[in-house]
This record gives structure tokens, sequence and C-alpha cells, in this order.
């Protein structure tokens, strides 16, 4: 994976994605101005299977699940940022898309550089180098909610257990 | 050891007789509130998901408030499908054009708010409706649907952060200031994940209107919720909207709070948030350049409430908006409108030169109906002055009180509202 690293602070949600094309929902319409107004080229220099690496409070403002649809629509799979805004963090678990919190990383890894998440021991690696950075490993819960793909493939399943749905 | 109004509320709604930071629950929720924005890729994931119906249609309430009144096809198009969704699922409080406003300003207004509530809203300004004692967040799409689909959302349990206010607001310093003023000390992620909690004989003394102003903000700390205990002056809202009964919630003298901030008021002057973070706050009266203005915009759901517009009317009255700026004033809701209107508000805003508007959160987010262009300069009363916010990538937005952007509007740059007010009184 080929990190993009935007080691700036408070990068919101207006700048992921800008409200201009909030009357669009679909992935791949949102994918098309992924990060417009922080880089312009954003989306021609990501490849499928890309992260973001980012400094503290990424993805603060506003509600709109749009910025995580548009990151994964322009191929990112992962964001690793020093800290991440509430919602923002929410909407990516349960979208079951990676968010890690890794404190001090927007400082550690140029961009480019080519990095492997092992999520079973909890690390970021930096491949040339071979350093590995620790971060927290996500709850259970969370590694529950990313594995079954989802918050609502979760819901569809306790309605049916109800017999709801 | 106690528990604070946020931990009482969601032990409440939860399998739990007491709860503490950090504890993830599931929490049962009283009121889900929808925009226009946000409801309609949940209404998507429902129906992929083979969810016919929601949980329970009267505690839901649609508000389209974003792109309203239409802002082009493809937003006529999504309202459109939430309209007709609502229909089949019975949902009945869909706020049409003509009864419609920003949804934070509507939903007090309309008493479906009330202390001790769990509310959810897919927006971040959801956090106002803890100015009632409610534990009231914002939440994604993805949260919207199985909050409709269930009825119910997990939780991590925030600590609690405790403002104590305290002393008057001096003249020209109003609760936009105070909270301008808390987000500069403490940052945009300050309050990360926290409730934030407001107490103190200034609250006290505050209307329901400037206690959501203060709540309205707590996001742009990075807050979960921002919360305020109900007292005579919540009662008076509710039973002016025919509402006796609801639960009692006070945090315990012995509850826990993360940190204690201690804030005087009686230092506290006009402020203004510079390009491009809402912590980044200098009072006015230290800006040495003129930093002229090409619009002045005075509405919201931080700032549209019917008291801020008496503020800007105090103001502009029988004064003319510079040559080269533009004013839009925007009641929040048209209760607002029809209430700045028999007050003759809306009569003084249009002889000074101002555009009166529909409700509509329109070009606080960039949306429509005031964007602006490359290079242009605006100072708003609304919450929000990231990059590219009101339009352009180029343009800059700095935030400030109803008064200042009036003040502004008739000196044709950034300027101290307190000079104006001094001339009139």
């Amino acid at each position: 994976m080929k990190a993009h690293v935007y080691p700036r602070n408070d990068i919101n949600t207006d700048e992921i994605i800008p409200a201009r094309y909030l009357n669009m929902d679909r992935e791949e319409d949102l994918a098309a101005h992924a990060m417009e107004d922080i880089d312009p080229k954003f989306v021609k220099k990501v490849s499928e299977g890309d992260l973001i690496i980012a400094g503290e409070n990424f993805g603060c403002g506003s509600s709109r699940e749009h910025a995580v649809w548009a990151l994964r629509g322009a191929g990112i799979r992962a964001v690793v940022a020093d800290s991440f805004a509430r919602i923002f963090y929410r909407n990516c678990i349960n979208n079951g898309f990676l968010a890690i919190e890794c404190p001090g990383i927007s400082e550690m890894i140029d961009d480019s550089s080519e990095i492997e998440i092992d999520l079973k021991s909890a690390e970021i690696i930096e491949l040339r180098s071979g350093k590995r950075y620790p971060f927290k490993p996500f709850p259970e819960f969370v590694k529950a909610m990313i594995s079954a793909g989802g918050l609502m493939k979760k819901v569809r399943q306790q309605l049916a257990e109800k017999g709801l749905a | 050891m106690g528990m604070t109004i946020t931990e009482k509320i969601l032990a409440r709604h939860s399998a739990h007789e007491k709860v503490s930071p950090g504890m993830l629950i599931n929490a049962g929720l009283d009121l889900i509130m929808c925009h226009d924005v946000t409801t309609t890729p949940a209404i998507d994931m429902l129906k992929k998901q083979g969810i016919q119906k929601v949980f329970d249609p009267r505690k839901i309430v649609i508000m389209p408030d974003h792109f309203v009144p239409n802002k082009d096809i493809k937003s006529a198009e999504m309202i459109r499908k939430i309209r007709l969704w609502a229909r089949e699922n019975g949902i009945d409080a869909f706020y049409e054009l003509g009864r419609h406003g920003v949804c934070h300003a509507l939903l007090p207004e309309q008493g479906y708010v009330l202390p001790g509530m769990t509310i959810v809203g897919a927006d971040s300004h959801t956090c106002t409706h803890g100015a009632f004692a409610a534990f009231s967040t914002g939440i994604g799409s993805t949260d919207l649907a199985a909050a409709l689909a269930t009825g119910e959302l997990w939780f991590k349990v925030p600590s609690s952060l405790l403002f104590r206010i305290r002393g008057k607001l001096p003249k020209g310093v109003y609760a936009k200031d105070l909270i301008l003023e808390i987000i500069r000390r403490i940052g945009v992620d300050g309050a990360l994940y926290r409730a934030m909690e407001f107490r103190g004989d200034t609250v006290e003394n505050m209307g329901m209107e400037e206690r959501m102003t203060l709540c309205n903000m707590a996001i742009e700390a990075g807050a979960k919720s921002g919360i305020i205990a109900a007292d005579q002056v919540t009662a008076k809202y509710l039973q002016e909207r025919g509402i006796e009964n609801y639960s009692q919630v006070e945090s315990d003298p012995d509850a826990v709070y993360e940190k204690t901030y201690e804030i005087d008021t009686g230092s506290l002057e006009p402020l203004l948030a510079f390009p491009h973070l809402p912590s980044n706050v200098r009072p006015v009266s230290e800006i040495k350049e003129k930093i002229p203005v090409d619009q002045a915009y005075i509405g919201s759901c931080t700032n549209g409430h019917i008291s801020d517009l008496r503020i800007a009317a105090q103001i502009l009255k029988g004064k003319k908006v510079a040559s080269g700026t533009r004013c839009i004033v925007v009641p929040a809701s048209t209760e607002i409108w029809k209430q700045a209107n028999r007050e003759g508000l809306l009569d003084i805003f249009t002889e000074a030169g101002a555009a009166v508007s529909t409700p509509t959160c329109g070009a606080c987010l960039g949306g429509h109906m005031g964007i602006l262009a490359a290079g242009e300069r605006c100072v708003s009363t609304t919450n929000r002055n990231f990059v590219g916010r009101m339009g352009s990538p180029d343009s800059e937005v700095y935030l400030a009180s109803p008064a200042t952007a009036a003040a502004s509007a008739i000196c044709g740059y950034i300027c101290d509202p307190r000079t104006c007010l001094e001339e009139k009184s």
C-alpha cells in the first residue's frame, strides 16, 4: 500500500468532500472529488489499495458519511492518523472501513512510502526500513463490525433473529 | 460516586443501573432527526438490507433544510425520494417548504425536544439540543439507517468536561462570543469524544436560544454532546409549547468530571474566528488593519434565532449596508421569519439594503443562496470557517456574533459592534 501523507492537523470533511458535491451520494460520483480542496491532484495520485496518513483530528466537521465513501471510492483502503474526529471515526467503523489511530505517525512516515498494516499484531510496517509502529488494537466489537462488513449487516442479522426482516 | 446528567440519561436508556466513561452500551432512542443530505443514503441502505419498516414512525422527524428550496435537479430528486419514503412509512412529521426551517432551530421550536431524552440526528450540530438537558448527538447515514430500523444505537459513554461560567456578559458580547472563547481556549479537538456540560450564573441568566448557541458549537471543539441542566427558563419555553411533563435530570453533587474549566465573562470582548479554524480566535478590538468584507451573513442553526435577528436589527435600524458589501439575513425557521415580520425586523433589514432569505442552511455550508467567489471574504454568524466552507476554496470566512456581523455590514469592513451600540444608546 502506498502512503499519501498529509501531516496537517484538523483535515475536515469540507476538504475531504466539499458540500457542493453533496447532491450526490454514489461512491463513484463522490470519488472524483475526494480531497479536492486540500489537494486537487489527489484522485490522480491514488491507486486502488493505497492509504492516507494524517495528523490529529482527521475528519472533523460535518457528519457527512460522504467523506468515507469519497475516500473509499477513490481507492483508499485505510486512513492512519494521529487521532480522529468522533463522527468520522464512527462512520468508518460502521462502513467496515479501516480508521487506525496511531499517535505520532504523521511525522514518522514519508510521503509515497510503501506501508503494510498488520491487524493481528496491531502494527503499521514501513516496508523499506522494516520499522514497525504499534497502534492500539480495536476493541472486539469493532473488529466484529469490520469483519462483518459494517453496521447494517449486523442490524439485518439482529432483525432477522427477531423475525422482523 | 455520582453520575453526570449525560451518564444518567445514558444509564436510563440502556440496560444499566450505572454507566461510567468508556463503557460501550446500546441505548434506546427517543427521537431521530433526519434532513435532506444524509437521509437519502440511509433510505438506500434500508432498502438494500430489505428492511421495509422503521421501528416507530412517531419518533422520527424529517426536516429538509440544507438544499431547500430545492437548489438543483439532483437535490430536488433527493428530497422527493425522502418525501415518498416518509409517506410509505407513515412518518407524519415531515416539515415541507412553508413550515420548514433549519432543523436545529425547528426541532425544539416545534416542541420535540424534552429534558432527559436521547436524541440522534444525522447532522453534526445535533449537539444543539443538549441545551434542553437531553443527550443529543450527531451521527452519519449508516448510524441513521440502523437507528431508523431498530430504535437503538451503540455508544461509548463519554467522559464529561465541566465549564463553570460566571458573570454578566459585557455590552456587545453574546453567547456566540462566549463559545468562541471556549473553543479558543481548548482548541478544535479540546473536547474530542467528550460531553461538554455548561453551568454557572451566566448560563442560568441565558434564554433558551442563547443556550442553544452555546451547545450548538460543542462539535467545533470535537465534543460528542453539549449539555445544560433544565431549570425555570427551560420549563417556561416548554410550557409555551404546551409541555408540562418531562423527566427531571441533573448531575449528582459528587459526579466525576475529567476536567473543570472556570470562566469569568467579565473581561470578555466581541470575538472573531479567523480563517480557517473556529479556534483561530482574536478579539475584534485587537484588529489593527481594516479587513474589508464582501458579504455579511446573519443566520444558521447557530445564530438565526429571533433573539439574534433582534440584535442585528438594533444595529442595522436606520443604517445602510456599505457600498461594495452584501448582507444576507436568514431567519432559521418559518415561525422565526413570521415573528421577525410581525416585529418589523424584516423591514429594518430590507430598508438597510440587506436581502432577507427564506429559512435554509443554504450558504452556511456552501450549498446555495449566497456562495462566495474566489478571493471573497465573508463575516458570518455561522459555525465553521474551514477552507471552501461557504464557496470557493479561495474564499475566506470569519465567524462572529450577529452584532459584529451587522456592524461590519454597515462599515464594509470587520468592526467592533460596541461602536454601533454606543451610538444608539
